[in-house]
């Protein structure tokens, strides 16, 4: 990493009861750069967050955040950071422009730099239509917009986004990816933990993958996906022809297929074969295929085989691991508040 | 927080300046929230004027007025206390609604000062007490209360009663705190009442079992209705003779005293769990 990191944790760790919640962890962020956090439920994500945004004391390790020590300066990190979390932490009663007001009053803003900050941000960020109505009347995807723009009033170094899109529909995830892309732009430094690895792919620049308070993995979402290597897919005109396919493929990819119905799909090492070879190969075993693909694992592929479970269980606690990845947890999630 | 946080603090001076601030700008937050809901302003005061009516004529119509005197002016002093008491519920539900919302987090996040948040929501709900007794005097002297000792005594006794009140909003200050939770917050509400019944607010406490009226005598809501009846000239002040529990033969000091000892419990209490929670 060519800059001093501007998020840095070494060896955190911190217990609730007998649960160690953070076992160990590290991380460094570079500055201007998006750090997406990944990892399942109770992996330690928002543990993390609470820790480098002050708002909890790690049992041991250390942490900086924006040249400060997050335990022994909490204040100098506070006035580096922006926090937007899980919740829409504002003020349910109050207006939109209300609560950026207070909020930058609670800032030390001067009472007249508070408002035309307000008024700035609910502009660039298309709240000013609903900016004097009551919060509690906005849909899901504007509180998340004014909580996040609430973290905004003081332009922080470091913006903090604890799970900004869970439960969100479609558009406004997209928004607030718009709004994420835009401060980037600005020269924010994001950290921003996820379950959806859609968001990590599109957002991050780099991804850390933790599991059970550690990390297990990091990289570019590119670099993650290299390292499990390419997929081989084919679809099968006729799932009896499937154990005669199988053995093609073992022979090519060097690799057991796995077959699902009447697909079967083999990882590969990048380049080991042609596509052209595999069509060929098939025919001459007398077997039809309907498709034959290459391509780049997804970041759940990623995350299943490095966690061994898929990213989200859900809301239901049976839903567990080994259920196909991609499939079922996004659209569990897709709760409308 | 560690120690060598102190290395980073600003002056202590403008750190108390900041605090000041940050609690003024919470409260004027709670005058902002009730011009954006008149209606739940309006209920809110209903409520206290609806008793002195329900209270005044409903039992007033039965009960005697120990050494005589009008029931509605014996009642006011107990229905101002109670309400009150009623100033725990409101400010535990506000805090725990805060809690469970994010907002404290968010608050926790800010580099504002560590103890405007209790304060700001204790001083909040002062708006709520005298906005309380404004509506309830008003009610009251409509149903034939007066006041009889003047200026001063009469100042004193609301002065008594809002300090009872902060008071009391520290303690719901703590609560909220604790239970982080608005569901379970609610469930509180009803105990209230039970604690401001159990005294000499509605009837004399003479007439009770002797172990209810020694609970009753040493509530504190015995105490600051007898030092508002004292003070507003109300029947029914405790006058010396019979054998009167020490809260009650010295209302006044009675009611500093609990409130006092309730500030000095809950305010240290509460600043600390808003700083600690989560760490």
């Amino acid at each position: 990493m060519p800059d001093e990191p501007i998020v840095s944790a070494e060896a955190l760790h911190k217990r609730y009861g007998d649960t160690k919640a953070l076992d160990g962890l590290d991380l460094a962020v570079a500055p201007g750069t998006v750090c997406g956090l990944l990892g399942p439920n109770g992996a330690g994500k928002t543990t993390a967050v609470r820790i480098l945004a002050t708002l909890a004391d790690a049992d041991s390790g250390r942490a900086r955040v924006a040249g400060h020590d997050v335990a022994a300066e909490p204040d100098r990190v506070r006035a580096r950071i922006g926090l937007a979390g899980q919740y829409a932490a504002v003020d349910e009663k109050l207006t939109g422009r209300g609560n950026l007001r207070m909020f930058g009053r609670l800032y030390h803003l001067p009472r007249r730099e508070a408002r035309r900050r307000a008024d700035e941000l609910l502009e660039r960020f298309g709240l000013m239509e609903a900016a004097d109505r009551q919060v509690q009347g906005y849909s899901g995807g504007m509180r998340r917009r004014l909580d996040l723009i609430t973290s905004l009033i003081l332009r922080p170094q470091v913006l903090f986004l604890d799970e900004p899109t869970t439960g969100l529909d479609p558009r406004s995830r997209g928004e607030i990816w718009d709004a994420v892309r835009g401060l980037v732009a600005d020269g924010t430094t994001v950290l921003l933990t996820t379950q959806y690895l859609e968001e990590a792919d599109r957002l991050a620049d780099d991804v850390v993958v933790i599991d059970h308070g550690r990390v297990i993995a990091g990289g570019t979402p590119d670099e993650l996906k290299a390292s499990i290597g390419d997929r081989l897919d084919v679809a099968l005109a006729d799932p009896a022809d499937a154990g005669e396919a199988a053995k093609v493929l073992a022979r090519l990819a060097g690799a057991h297929p796995a077959l699902e119905g009447a697909r079967l799909t083999v990882p590969l090492a990048r380049g080991a074969v042609r596509l052209a070879d595999v069509v060929r190969e098939l025919d001459r075993a007398g077997v039809t295929a309907e498709d034959v693909g290459l391509r780049r694992p997804t970041l759940d592929e990623v995350f299943l085989r490095l966690t061994g479970r898929d990213t989200e269980p859900g809301p239901g606690p049976d839903a567990g691991p080994g259920e196909p990845a991609g499939a079922g947890p996004r659209e569990q999630k897709e709760t409308v508040r | 927080m560690t120690a060598p946080a102190l290395t980073a603090r600003p002056p202590l001076p403008e750190r108390l300046r900041w605090a000041a601030a940050d609690g003024l700008t919470l409260v004027g937050r709670e005058l902002s929230r009730l011009r954006q809901e008149p209606g739940e302003l309006i209920a809110a005061l209903i409520f206290p004027a609806v008793m002195v009516v329900l209270f005044g004529y409903v039992f007033g119509s039965a009960i005697k007025v120990p050494g005589g005197g009008n029931y509605r002016e014996y009642l006011m002093p107990g229905l101002f206390v109670m309400v009150s008491f009623t100033s725990v519920m409101a400010v535990t539900l506000r805090v725990a609604t805060d809690a469970s919302r994010g907002v404290m987090d968010r608050f926790r996040s800010m580099p504002m000062a560590r103890s405007a948040v209790p304060f700001g929501q204790a001083g909040a709900d002062l708006i709520h007490g005298i906005l309380a007794l404004v509506i309830m005097a008003a009610t009251g002297l409509i149903v034939g209360w007066h006041a009889h000792r003047g200026l001063w005594p009469t100042a004193e006794a609301f002065l008594l009663l809002l300090l009872m009140r902060h008071a009391l909003g520290w303690a719901g200050c703590y609560l909220g705190l604790v239970v982080r939770n608005e569901q379970t917050a609610d469930q509180f509400v009803p105990l209230v009442f039970p604690v401001t019944m159990l005294s000499n607010s509605f009837v004399p406490t003479g007439g009770m079992p002797s172990w209810l009226q020694a609970i009753a005598d040493w509530n504190p809501v015995s105490a600051a209705t007898a030092a508002s009846r004292q003070l507003f000239g109300n029947p029914g002040a405790p006058t010396g003779g019979r054998d009167l529990a020490w809260p009650l033969a010295h209302p006044v000091t009675a009611t500093l005293l609990w409130s006092l000892a309730l500030i000095a419990v809950f305010a240290p209490l509460s600043v600390r769990t808003f700083q600690r929670r989560g760490r």
